[in-house]
């Protein structure tokens, strides 16, 4: 304890509190390099990545920036401030505390630039927008430490490899920069380790005492869960008996539509009147920032919550989740479990809810590698190219830069250190002239090589147009939706721009628990009015899905191979005998293909267990690879478990179909078509800097002079193929949606080893699929004729046909 | 106004819909041309050829250059396939002045081949008020009665001809490019590579166009459907 400052060891035995060992031994290590801190929410870990901070500061010696804190979310620096600013007050300390996020007035980021605080709250844009500066150096002189929060979570996404590379520019211009990272449990401490510190620098981990064991269970519902879907309607009875019983609760969901629907139900069965609030990404920003300080209030029993929860802020006395549906991944579970009970010495307790009769055997197989510690994640993969060209032009912006420079910075960052010099030349190239097989406009290129070498913007206005388009974070094209006549007032939410599209006058869906009617588009605003129905038409739009991780669907193959199931419900277990006296069980190394008519249609269903976003994908190659031999599908579903096709001929040998070689020549055709494709490629080019997002002088009469992404895209493959982006563009979408990553690993896992059943009907697994929502038709000439059919029933009912005859 | 089913040429680059505006029968082309057969007249719209150069010299984005050559190949296909006598732009074929002016050589010859042996008139638009310097007729109006051509149409105006808002439309969701047609006028889809559309619910044009108005959507096979519903 000698090496704390008076005033701080005065301050934790004021209190009659001593700092936890973790906190001690990050004081310990403060002139380390870099420290990967691996602590349970609720561990002071906060206070033990700024302790060293607070230390060197007692003094009252340091001028400048001092610490800089990132964060992925505006609402943790904030609330962090708050937690931070109050000891350090009480301490006496002589800091200055300030956070910069989007949120902060210009005024105040104008002064911050010119006289930094000693410790900086920000998060991953606000910092790359800081070091996109000509006096960034000024500002960041004397910084000495940076705390990274969340590290886990940052690391997973663009965002984590913007931030390294920010940290890279910062490195440079502070080199006795050290690095503190803050992680929950992960699967792979060694690998976070390595993309936090610098290339090739050591990252010593510190691993906190994670506390006991957590309490986890299946909630018991008197009623069976539906054989599919997500609602888990049967559930709400269990569900507010457990409320009544607990102080707080969240109850995580998987998809904010799915979020929105129990919440509706979950509000129609209070009939205690619990206060229960609902808090997802496409609410509001003020609706959630009032269910966030009703919940620091304690107000709140109860926050029906997705992802948006997901991250550390301080809930206070969160004494239960409930994960409603199957968790798909046992990292993310456990790391949810982590948010109930900030009390350090308490199990966190929980309760998860399968959704549909499958769910129910996922559920157990995510309860047992809960139990057995066996956290699933995959490798993460290389730093992605198009953030690279963004980091890039911020540096640009800076002031010209040397390549060779550059190129050496960047690669000290750990996901960047192994890119060949050539793939940061055809970066640099892109973001110089956009790269192009055709050279016509290279008089008006963006950057210029000067006779040094060194590179620099050809119009320097262009470094207002880079920065408000800076960032990674990709709303995808979504709608503010408004009660009509309520013009400025504030807004329900917002919804996707595709699902706004399907909407016509006089639909209903929900949005922030409640039921609106759609009235119609103005500009660009869903205008909606109030319903008092009790069911909405329309209930979903899309969120994230999940997919199931490889290592929890292994899991559940080996429980479905079980000779008996005394572990799970009646129900389950019932359904399970059954399939293995009507067809079989899918088995481990081998790959379970059902064939069954099923009025009037011929079903083909393949079990690969390669989660959702796998099997879509081979939902998608088999159909165009049937439609080719004639055998006339028409749709298919696909869950995490199986693809269900239906079509009008029988498939008769389903080997010829499900060949390793097929189906990769399959999807280079398919792929470049497809809708995945045009989203992905959006995303590369919008961050990659080929498309704005925001412009000076924006708010245009109409829409007609921008035009769709996918058009560029259109365009780069007719006539420059192998261009940067479109390369890009592919490796994302086959990692990210499309997961062909997982059909290779199932086609690698079951080999040639396939078991065909024909069967005379449905089979008791196959048969919740078909009630699966999400059916893709197959496209072709059917969508022609069905939108020709369409046209012709407007024109009857308009009307016109006969006029115009 | 006089459109039926029955006269749906067939699918495929120049199938089309044939209606009648001001008693002239016409056929929006399902690749966002109008063919007037009788006169051999070629009309498309909103070309914006050169817009990836304005945008890089303006914004210093760089865009894919391919689109004016794309957007041409498709008239030259539409030419070769029609052979008509007389081609109409209907404004806004570059996308500014400076962008006509910096038309690569290789374009500016294509466009120029294209153009041998034809009446070529180019209507003014907003973007390109000085006539083009690749020979042709450049005026702000072309009268061919019953018809009239112009850049942005007139509320008041009768067989009236126009492009500028660049109008789409949608089915099952789908939004495509469209024609506007009711009694009174047609508005054109814009034709170049690089343009977007403007919803044809929007104010503007849902003030404009009759009631009983038809959005034809451009595609393989063009369809039609009420406008307003």
């Amino acid at each position: 304890m000698e090496s704390l400052p008076p005033q701080i060891l005065r301050w934790f035995s004021d209190r009659g509190w001593s700092p936890h060992p973790h906190q001690m031994e990050m004081l310990a290590r403060r002139n380390a390099p870099a420290t990967l801190l691996i602590a349970p929410t609720g561990g002071g870990k906060t206070m033990a990545g700024f302790l060293p901070t607070l230390a060197e500061l007692a003094e009252g010696a340091h001028e400048g920036l001092h610490t800089l804190y990132v964060s992925p979310l505006k609402a943790l620096a904030a609330d962090i401030k708050r937690n931070l600013a109050q000891p350090v007050a009480e301490m006496g300390l002589p800091i200055r505390i300030e956070d910069r996020t989007g949120d902060t007035s210009a005024t105040r980021k104008r002064r911050q630039r010119a006289d930094p605080p000693h410790i900086l709250l920000t998060t991953p844009e606000s910092l790359a927008l800081l070091i996109s500066y000509e006096n960034a150096d000024h500002i960041f002189r004397g910084l000495q430490r940076v705390i990274v929060d969340e590290v886990h979570a940052l690391a997973e996404s663009k965002r984590g490899d913007q931030l390294m590379l920010a940290l890279s520019r910062l490195q440079a211009l502070c080199p006795r920069l050290r690095r503190i990272g803050l992680s929950a449990t992960v699967d792979d401490p060694d690998a976070l380790a390595r993309r936090l510190a610098p290339h090739p620098d050591p990252c010593p981990i510190l691993q906190a005492d994670p506390g006991p064991p957590p309490d986890i269970s299946m909630l018991d519902t008197s009623a069976a869960p539906p054989w599919a879907g997500g609602g888990a309607a049967h559930a709400i009875p269990a569900v507010l008996d457990q409320l009544r019983q607990h102080k707080t609760t969240l109850i995580f969901h998987n998809t904010r539509a799915q979020a929105e629907i129990f919440f509706h139900n979950l509000w129609l069965a209070n009939e205690d009147a619990l206060p229960i609030a609902i808090h997802h990404g496409s609410l509001d920003r003020l609706q959630r920032e009032r269910v966030e300080a009703a919940m620091v209030r304690g107000e709140l029993r109860a926050v029906v919550c997705t992802g948006s929860l997901d991250l550390g802020i301080d809930w206070g006395d969160v004494d239960l989740v409930i994960q409603i549906g199957a968790p798909k991944n046992v990292k993310r579970l456990v790391q949810r479990i982590g948010r109930a009970n900030h009390r350090y010495n308490a199990p966190s307790k929980a309760l998860l809810v399968p959704a549909n009769r499958f769910e129910v055997v996922e559920c157990l197989a995510a309860l047992e590698a809960a139990r057995d510690g066996a956290l699933d994640g995959d490798p993460l993969p290389p730093g992605p190219r198009d953030v690279l060209c963004q980091h890039i032009l911020i540096t640009a912006c800076a002031g010209p830069f040397s390549p060779d420079a550059l190129y050496g910075e960047i690669t000290t960052a750990g996901a960047y250190c192994d890119l060949p010099r050539a793939e940061f030349d055809a970066c640099l190239e892109f973001c110089a002239t956009g790269g192009y097989a055709l050279r016509v406009y290279d008089q008006w290129q963006r950057l210029l090589q000067r006779p040094d070498g060194c590179w620099q913007l050809r119009d320097p206005r262009a470094a207002t147009r880079i920065r408000m388009n800076l960032g990674t974070i990709q709303d995808t094209d979504t709608l503010k939706v408004r009660l009509k006549r309520s013009r400025g007032g504030k807004p329900l939410g917002e919804i996707e721009e595709g699902f706004a599209a399907t909407l016509s006058p006089g639909d209903t869906f929900l949005i922030g628990g409640r039921i609106v009617r759609f009235e119609g588009l103005r500009e660009m605003t869903v205008e909606v009015t109030r319903n008092a129905a009790r069911k909405p038409k329309i209930a979903t739009f899309t969120g994230t899905k999940f997919a199931t991780s490889t290592q929890l669907s292994a899991r559940i193959l080996t429980i479905l191979n079980q000779q008996s199931w005394p572990e799970l419900p009646a129900h389950t277990a019932d359904w399970l005998r059954l399939q293995t006296q009507v067809s079989q069980m899918p088995r481990p190394g081998r790959l379970l293909v059902e064939s069954f008519p099923h009025e009037g249609r011929d079903y083909t269903c393949v079990y690969g267990f390669a989660g959702r976003n796998a099997q879509q994908t081979l939902g998608l190659l088999l159909t165009k690879r049937m439609e080719d031999l004639g055998l006339a599908p028409l749709g298919f579903v696909a869950t995490d478990y199986a693809t269900l096709i239906w079509g009008m001929e029988p498939t008769t040998d389903p080997k010829a179909l499900l060949s390793l070689t097929t189906l990769r020549t399959g999807l280079d055709g398919w792929l470049a078509e497809n809708a995945v494709m045009k989203r992905a490629f959006r995303t590369v080019a919008t961050i990659a800097g080929l498309i704005e997002r925001n412009s000076p002088g924006q708010r245009k009469s109409g829409r007609q002079a921008s035009f769709s992404s996918d058009i560029l895209y259109d365009t780069l493959r007719k006539y420059d193929p192998d261009h940067l982006l479109l390369r890009i563009t592919r490796e994302e979408a086959l990692r990210g949606l499309v997961d062909f990553a997982r059909i290779e690993e199932m086609m690698a896992r079951v080999g040639d080893r396939l078991d065909h059943c024909r069967l005379d009907k449905i089979s008791p697994l196959a048969a919740p699929l078909l009630l699966e929502v999400g059916k893709v038709p197959i496209k072709g000439t059917g969508i022609e004729r069905l939108m020709a059919r369409e046209a012709e029933t407007l024109m009857q009912a308009a009307g016109l046909a006969s006029l115009t005859e | 106004m006089r459109a039926s089913a029955e006269n749906m040429r067939q699918p495929g680059l120049t199938s089309g819909f044939e209606f009648t505006l001001s008693g002239t029968e016409l056929c929006a082309l399902g690749a966002g041309a109008l063919w007037w057969a009788k006169q051999k007249t070629l009309v498309v719209s909103d070309l914006h050829l050169g817009k990836s150069e304005r945008l890089s010299r303006r914004n210093g984005l760089s865009l894919p250059p391919y689109e004016t050559r794309d957007t041409l190949d498709r008239l030259h296909a539409l030419i070769t396939d029609l052979r008509p006598r007389c081609v109409i732009c209907l404004g806004d074929t570059f996308d500014d002045d400076l962008a006509a002016r910096n038309l690569p050589a290789t374009d500016k010859s294509c466009l120029q081949e294209m153009m041998h042996g034809l009446r070529w008139i180019w209507i003014q638009g907003n973007h390109d008020p000085a006539p083009p310097f690749v020979g042709g007729e450049a005026m702000a109006v072309f009268h061919a009665p019953p018809l009239t051509f112009r850049h942005i149409a007139l509320p008041e105006a009768i067989g009236e001809v126009s492009g500028h808002y660049h109008p789409k439309a949608s089915l099952r969701g789908q939004y495509r490019p469209a024609f506007l047609l009711d009694r009174n006028r047609l508005i054109l889809p814009a034709f170049g590579t690089y343009t977007g559309g403007l919803r044809c619910t929007d104010p503007v044009l849902a003030t404009l166009m009759e009631q009983d108005a038809l959005a034809i959507l451009t595609g393989a096979t063009p369809l039609r459907r009420p406008m307003h519903r």
